[in-house]
């Protein structure tokens, strides 16, 4: 199950041409051009996703965004690997796997707009909301797993994080938890250089994949830019969660190209000629070769792919635009599922509060 | 047509500014809904903003290099349509906030009562000193003085003319042995500078007396307390605290002190770890006089001692200097002939 681990399994070089490697080949043998189009398809529509969003955020009609640029095929080629009973955990940059396990892009603003604490129903697309504390949604998605197959469900489980949350308890917790109970979780790292403004080479001093060997936990390394090699890993990862054989870890190989939020400012820590060794290796461009060598992406494709990525933005810049503040008292729903006394309590001293005032426009 | 404005927002999670350092498009410029209208530098990023409406520039209204505060309007467009829906009154962020005059309180509601009103102005006053006193780090030294000698001196001079009528206490004669040792020790009289970054001496003593008065703690200061004889030292520190306990202190001897002393002592405590008079360097306290079993020459004897501590703020002081300091003030204490030596 061990890769070789110092050579990142590729399957599409950076000018499209198609590598060889019998061994992952045969676990996306099943693709055609029309999931090859597919492919190319989400990961054009999460990048337009992405640059709408922080337009939105220049804008001030969000507080912060997370940019996933660089990181499309990392995101687009594990999502897609997912079954639909699969659980995805993710972390605030994974706008793209959010968008592959259904999520409407329209509410992928919501959180960050500050007016929904959770913008959709994680149990309907079996994906959870951004979490913002680096590292924690590794320990949900064990305890998930755990729970999982502890009901005979035979499903995996997957955990998004980055290389600096490796340096975090809660990664280091979970891996040693999964490891010890053979959680069906597959912990997949998108190693995207930088830890906010530290590189990697400071979080780790081997290979961020080689830490799985410490705590026992089979690795795979992956070109993070390379969608069909992504696919064909995360498959594999999957697939050895969910006959029960326990986690696995996969080092995505990427690069976050913008900032780490609309906050930072890259430029003061990295230089444009480390960018343009990654702008060589755009994980959308690469795709496109591939199609283009292969005669797949027509004209008519192409402007249809072109349409639906603007039609998406136009959506969700009107709906950002349009979602209403929530009332108040939206505050204390969804604490607990049930009713609870204290939350009851504090609700009736917030409406007494409310009340307290003049004027009652916009206070219900 | 509408003429729609584009309002600074806040780029970077709580910022109030930023700087527009250059235009990207010019009055009668066609412009698409996003494209890059402006470079603007905030305390956290350099950041290219991009347009939120489609239309013609009509007015740029920020020079570049001008410092904009979040909130206002940098760009007049005239829009197509009226399609677009109007900006919103509030800026996510920390934008200008529209108008709530009409949101007035009623009525407060009752919140936990602590028992009784405020605190009285002298002891906000001590929680106001005690709390900046906090700021600074400090440290406390202590040495334990068999003050006999000193003990039958204050004897005698209570019984000798020009000391009629003046109280003469072990506090006299520390406040003189500790004005007298700033002389060999001027770090403890200082200021510490948190802006150069540096000790600040002060040319002369302002001794402040710690009193504790029906009015709460004051700390009234004797001026130039270092040019003071022993007699005018005692006479001084008389009038001050019966003026202080009177509720009678004026502001000039209330402020520009130097450097404290407290006793403690009158408490019957042994001593204490006293906190610094802010601004101020160091802080001498003055524990109970008291008769106790003491080692002389090998042999146990009965001698008044004290217990003797000295707080130090340890940013201009050091530990050395603040431990040789007190040991010269309890060497005084102990011997007068010492403290008669430095005079």
């Amino acid at each position: 199950m061990i890769d070789n681990l110092d050579y990142p399994v590729q399957l599409l070089q950076p000018d499209g041409a198609r590598v060889c490697r019998t061994e992952y080949d045969r676990l996306i043998a099943d693709l055609g051009p029309t999931e090859y189009i597919s492919l190319y398809r989400d990961m054009v529509i999460s990048r337009r996703i992405d640059t709408a969003a922080v337009a939105l955020q220049r804008q001030g009609e969000i507080g912060l965004w997370a940019p996933l640029l660089g990181q499309e095929a990392a995101q687009v080629g594990s999502a897609r690997a997912l079954k639909p009973d699969d659980f995805a955990f993710v972390s605030y940059r994974e706008h793209a796997v959010a968008y592959c396990r259904g999520v409407p892009p329209e509410v992928l603003t919501h959180m960050w707009r500050g007016c929904s604490h959770s913008a959709w129903d994680p149990n309907q697309f079996n994906v959870t909301n951004p979490a913002i504390v680096v590292g924690s949604q590794g320990l949900h998605a064990t305890g998930y797993a755990l729970g999982a197959h502890l009901d005979g469900a035979e499903i995996a489980t997957i955990a998004y994080f980055g290389d600096g949350a490796t340096s975090q308890g809660d990664i280091a917790e979970a891996l040693g938890f999964a490891a010890s109970f053979r959680a069906g979780v597959v912990f997949f790292c998108q190693n995207n250089q930088w830890a906010i403004s530290e590189p990697v080479s400071l979080q780790s001093r081997t290979p961020i994949s080689h830490r799985a060997d410490g705590y026992g936990i089979p690795s795979f390394r992956v070109d993070g830019n390379d969608v069909l090699a992504v696919l064909a890993v995360t498959r594999a990862a999957l697939a050895h969660a969910r006959e029960g054989s326990g986690p696995t870890f996969i080092e995505a190989i990427t690069c976050r190209m913008g900032p780490h939020t609309t906050s930072d400012d890259p430029s003061r820590y990295r230089s444009d000629t480390d960018m343009a060794e990654w702008r060589r290796r755009d994980p959308i461009t690469r795709m496109r070769a591939f199609l283009e060598r292969r005669g797949i992406l027509d004209e008519t494709a192409d402007a249809e792919i072109s349409t639906a990525a603007e039609d998406v933005a136009a959506r969700l810049r009107h709906a950002t635009l349009e979602t209403p503040d929530p009332p108040p008292s939206t505050l204390f729903e969804h604490v607990y599922t049930g009713p609870h006394p204290l939350i009851e309590h504090e609700r009736e001293q917030h409406r007494e509060y409310l009340a307290s005032f003049d004027d009652q426009e916009a206070m219900s | 047509m509408n003429t729609a404005e584009f309002r600074l927002p806040d780029l970077g999670e709580g910022l109030t500014s930023a700087e527009l350092v250059s235009w990207r498009v010019d009055v009668g410029d066609t412009i698409t809904l996003d494209q890059v209208i402006a470079d603007v530098e905030s305390a956290k990023a350099l950041v290219e903003l991009p347009s939120p409406y489609a239309g013609m520039v009509t007015d740029l209204l920020v020079e570049p290099g001008a410092t904009v505060p979040v909130g206002a309007p940098i760009i007049r467009i005239t829009t197509a349509e009226s399609a677009e829906p109007a900006p919103p009154s509030v800026l996510v962020g920390y934008g200008p906030q529209a108008s709530h005059s009409s949101r007035r309180r009623r009525h407060v509601p009752q919140t936990m009562h602590q028992d009784g009103e405020t605190a009285p102005t002298h002891t906000r006053r001590m929680a106001s000193a005690m709390t900046s006193s906090a700021r600074a780090p400090q440290a406390t030294v202590f040495v334990t003085v068999d003050v006999t000698a000193s003990m039958d001196l204050l004897a005698k001079l209570r019984n000798s003319a020009p000391f009629e009528n003046i109280s003469v206490t072990p506090l006299t004669l520390a406040a003189k042995s500790l004005v007298t040792a700033i002389a060999s020790s001027p770090e403890v009289n200082s200021t510490w500078d948190e802006q150069s970054g540096s000790s600040v001496k002060h040319p002369h003593v302002n001794l402040g007396i710690a009193v504790a008065s029906d009015r709460g703690l004051l700390v009234p200061n004797i001026k130039d307390a270092d040019t003071l004889s022993l007699l005018d030292l005692a006479r001084s520190i008389n009038e001050l605290t019966a003026t202080a306990r009177a509720g009678r202190t004026d502001t000039p001897h209330l402020t520009g002190g130097t450097v404290t002393i407290t006793n403690v002592g009158v408490f019957g405590v042994d001593g204490g770890v006293p906190l610094l008079n802010p601004g101020e360097a160091a802080i001498l306290c003055l524990g109970a006089v008291n008769e106790r079993p003491w080692v002389v020459d090998g042999l146990i004897e009965i001698r008044s001692v004290v217990t003797l501590s000295v707080t130090f703020d340890h940013r201009g002081v050091d530990g050395r200097q603040a431990a040789e300091f007190l040991s010269l003030v309890a060497a005084m204490l102990e011997d007068p002939a010492v403290l008669l030596a430095h005079l």
